[in-house]
């Protein structure tokens, strides 16, 4: 029985340092030197507070860009995977039924869509879509905003991330970011 | 650059910076672990706790004090569940049902970090970071502790003591998690990752939506998550959410962290028993079983080409290097989701936990799993030539052969004796969500592997959040901690007692490459002939 009040003992002086005075004081650090991080590295149009850069959104109309599907719908309080096995009929029958949307929508041949175009991510909030399915929507949004397709072409450019260091990750477009600059 | 050529500088890099950190972590922790003197913060703590430092215990009451922290952790841990409502910044989250809370009390104790809640509707800031995170911390640290008694069993003779409990944890904490994590949580804010109290954000889109930018003090728990291979997520999607994962920079400091210590302590080993050479050999192993995981599931995903789960800034490569990453250490957090991996793929993951958590498994109880499993295999070597097997000097008799059994079984019993009875009981058949073929079977039984295993991923379409898998799988995750846990001290125990053995020319050589292979051969025929039977019901039925 000793052991059980040494045991609390312990665990209440490490619930103090690892857990009160530990995220504390990472917060305040981190406040300092990192604030636009810290908080979420939100992105402003105009002053006003639309989004933050890692946290993706939909944006129907044919005047955006458009983010991958998502099992969250892009909802921030609650991040999602869809789950679906990968012979899941009804994963198979959505992937068919996006794939046609997005050659109808974007004017081209069904198997010209990426994979991401037509999958939903990991945490239903992606940002980002591959530069492939950037380059596809390219045309759809330089004629509905009265651009020209190198004025978008850059914009898209100007959003496109390399893989970290030169090979860590994928390149991606940042939809988020991207249509900020649009708007 | 192609993909391939980036996948592989990726896992080169990876593979440098462990090859960077690990003498001087490895010499590190070895000095911690042998060191007669105490740090002034310590020496006051240990007499806030009632602790004489320089007291040894034998194996059977540094158990019961391990025994006796877990247990008050786990009800502490219960409590603060329960009353979550009363607490300060809980989001107006209800407390969590009992059930739920009993099953994530012993998930988070037992280092699975398994999680049947949704975060961000479930767990208020207070219960994360003053709860769930200060359990990362801790549980890791007793994972550790345990490794360094067994290594001890080794290293000592004439003696019935195997350290401090109280010490070694303690110092595992403040002189080897918190020290990595401080400089982790900045790293990571630095790489994009939130750090605040913020109970969210409203935003208004481009396109006039409302969206809630969520928040918390993500960063210094999403550090400890990795480093601790516990793998609980702040965030439903865990590391796949951009906030607690934002690129591929922060995705290979994640998987770094995971790997860091289990891979440094085979150092840490080799320094205390006196033999650095020991050290490589079992390193080698988990290294060669690692590799070879991850060229399996990269391989299977890669060739399957698709993205359902995957994040875009990640893709093929990197998550399925993450996905091997968290299988082969008891981690469980994922950067993708498992259940919608190719068939193959997912089955590689579930195969590796099946592996028992040794390549190079979690803090601490990766080692002291391969160091069983090596007695294993100078015993089956023994067999082979008619001698009384014996490992680094200590003679394995009857009684050790009895612990290292009986831990090699508790682990596959309770995973597949769990899995058979949820296949049996058609309330938990319901809680299968791919329902169209082998994989919702795979799905259950990665659960109990998960479980069992104290990985914590999931095969995350099963709806767990049920009476029955909340218990049985909270039962599952203590049994698969404290048994294997018991019976690994009593072994150091027995160990540490005896005289060693002169080393002669009959000796088994452990360092070198025949005893690498035999033991990657016992690991995979061990592990292979007790869980086929249920993989061919599952991944390889679908995959094949």
């Amino acid at each position: 029985m000793r052991q059980f009040g040494v045991a609390a003992r312990v665990l209440l002086v490490f619930t103090v340092v690892l857990g009160i005075a530990y995220p504390l004081v990472m917060t305040g650090v981190s406040q300092l030197l990192f604030h636009g991080n810290a908080n979420g590295s939100i992105v402003k149009v105009n002053g006003k507070e639309v989004a933050s850069d890692l946290i993706g959104q939909a944006y129907e109309g044919a005047q955006w860009f458009h983010t991958r599907p998502s099992a969250a719908k892009y909802d921030g309080k609650a991040s999602a995977a869809s789950q679906y096995g990968p012979n899941n009929p009804d994963l198979l029958k959505l992937v068919n039924e996006r794939r046609a949307q997005v050659a109808q929508a974007e004017g081209v041949d069904p198997s010209q869509v990426p994979p991401d175009a037509v999958t939903a991510s990991g945490s239903g909030l992606d940002p980002a879509i591959s530069p492939a399915y950037a380059a596809l929507q390219v045309n759809r949004v330089a004629r509905e905003r009265g651009l020209s397709v190198a004025q978008v072409q850059q914009l898209v450019k100007e959003n496109t991330h390399g893989r970290a260091l030169g090979f860590l990750g994928e390149p991606y477009v940042n939809v988020v970011t991207l249509n900020a600059a649009l708007a | 650059m192609s993909d391939a050529a980036a996948g592989l500088l990726q896992v080169g890099l990876l593979v440098a910076c462990l090859a960077v950190a690990y003498r001087p972590l490895g010499g590190y922790m070895a000095r911690v672990y042998t060191s007669e003197s105490d740090l002034r913060v310590e020496r006051g703590a240990y007499r806030l706790f009632g602790v004489d430092a320089r007291a040894d215990q034998t194996w059977a009451v540094y158990a019961r004090s391990l025994i006796a922290f877990s247990a008050v952790s786990m009800f502490l841990l219960y409590i603060l569940q329960r009353v979550q409502s009363h607490l300060p910044l809980s989001l107006g989250l209800p407390n969590v049902e009992s059930g739920l809370a009993f099953n994530t009390a012993a998930s988070f104790v037992a280092n699975t970090n398994w999680q049947s809640y949704s975060p961000e509707a479930t767990m208020g800031h207070l219960v994360q970071f003053a709860g769930l995170a200060v359990q990362n911390f801790l549980s890791a640290a007793v994972g550790i502790t345990v490794a360094i008694a067994v290594i001890r069993g080794f290293a000592r003779s004439k003696t019935d003591r195997l350290g401090n409990f109280w010490v070694d944890l303690t110092r595992t904490v403040l002189r080897v998690l918190l020290p990595i994590a401080v400089i982790g949580t900045l790293a990571l804010v630095a790489m994009g990752v939130v750090q605040n109290f913020s109970g969210g954000h409203e935003v208004t889109s481009v396109v006039g939506q409302a969206q809630t930018i969520p928040g918390g003090p993500v960063a210094s728990q999403e550090v400890i998550k990795e480093l601790g291979t516990n793998g609980g997520g702040f965030y439903n999607a865990n590391s796949a959410h951009p906030f607690e994962n934002p690129n591929g920079l922060s995705n290979l400091f994640e998987i770094f962290l995971l790997l860091l210590i289990p891979v440094s302590l085979t150092r840490t080993f080799g320094l205390m028993v006196k033999d650095k050479r020991q050290g490589y050999a079992i390193l080698g192993v988990m290294g060669t079983l690692w590799a070879a995981f991850t060229f399996a599931a990269t391989f299977f995903e890669v060739r399957g080409n698709s993205l359902e789960g995957k994040e875009t800034r990640f893709g093929e490569w990197a998550s399925a290097l993450f996905a091997s990453s968290t299988t082969g250490t008891s981690t469980g957090a994922v950067n993708s989701a498992h259940d919608s991996f190719t068939p193959l793929g997912g089955g590689t993951a579930l195969f590796h936990m099946m592996l028992g958590e040794v390549s190079p498994g979690g803090t601490g109880t990766g080692l002291y799993g391969m160091l069983i499993l090596a007695v294993l295999t100078v015993f089956i070597a023994g067999l082979m030539v008619g001698r009384t097997p014996e490992y680094l000097r200590k003679k394995i008799t009857a009684r050790e052969m009895k612990l290292v059994s009986l831990y090699i079984l508790t682990t596959p019993t309770v995973v597949l004796v769990g899995a058979s009875i949820a296949m049996g009981l058609a309330v938990a058949r319901a809680s299968i969500f791919n329902t169209d073929s082998p994989h919702g079977f795979t799905e259950v039984l990665y659960a109990f592997t998960s479980a069992g295993n104290n990985n914590g991923s999931a095969f995350g379409g099963l709806s767990a959040n049920t009476p029955f898998y909340n218990t049985a799988l909270g039962i599952v995750m203590l049994l698969g901690r404290f048994l294997p846990i018991v019976l690994a001290l009593a072994l150091a125990g027995s160990l540490a007692k005896q005289q060693p053995v002169p080393v002669t020319q009959g000796t088994l050589p452990t360092h070198k490459a025949l005893f690498v292979t035999m033991l990657v051969g016992v690991v995979l025929i061990v592990t292979g002939l007790t869980y086929f039977p249920a993989l061919t019901l599952g991944p390889l039925a679908e995959g094949l």
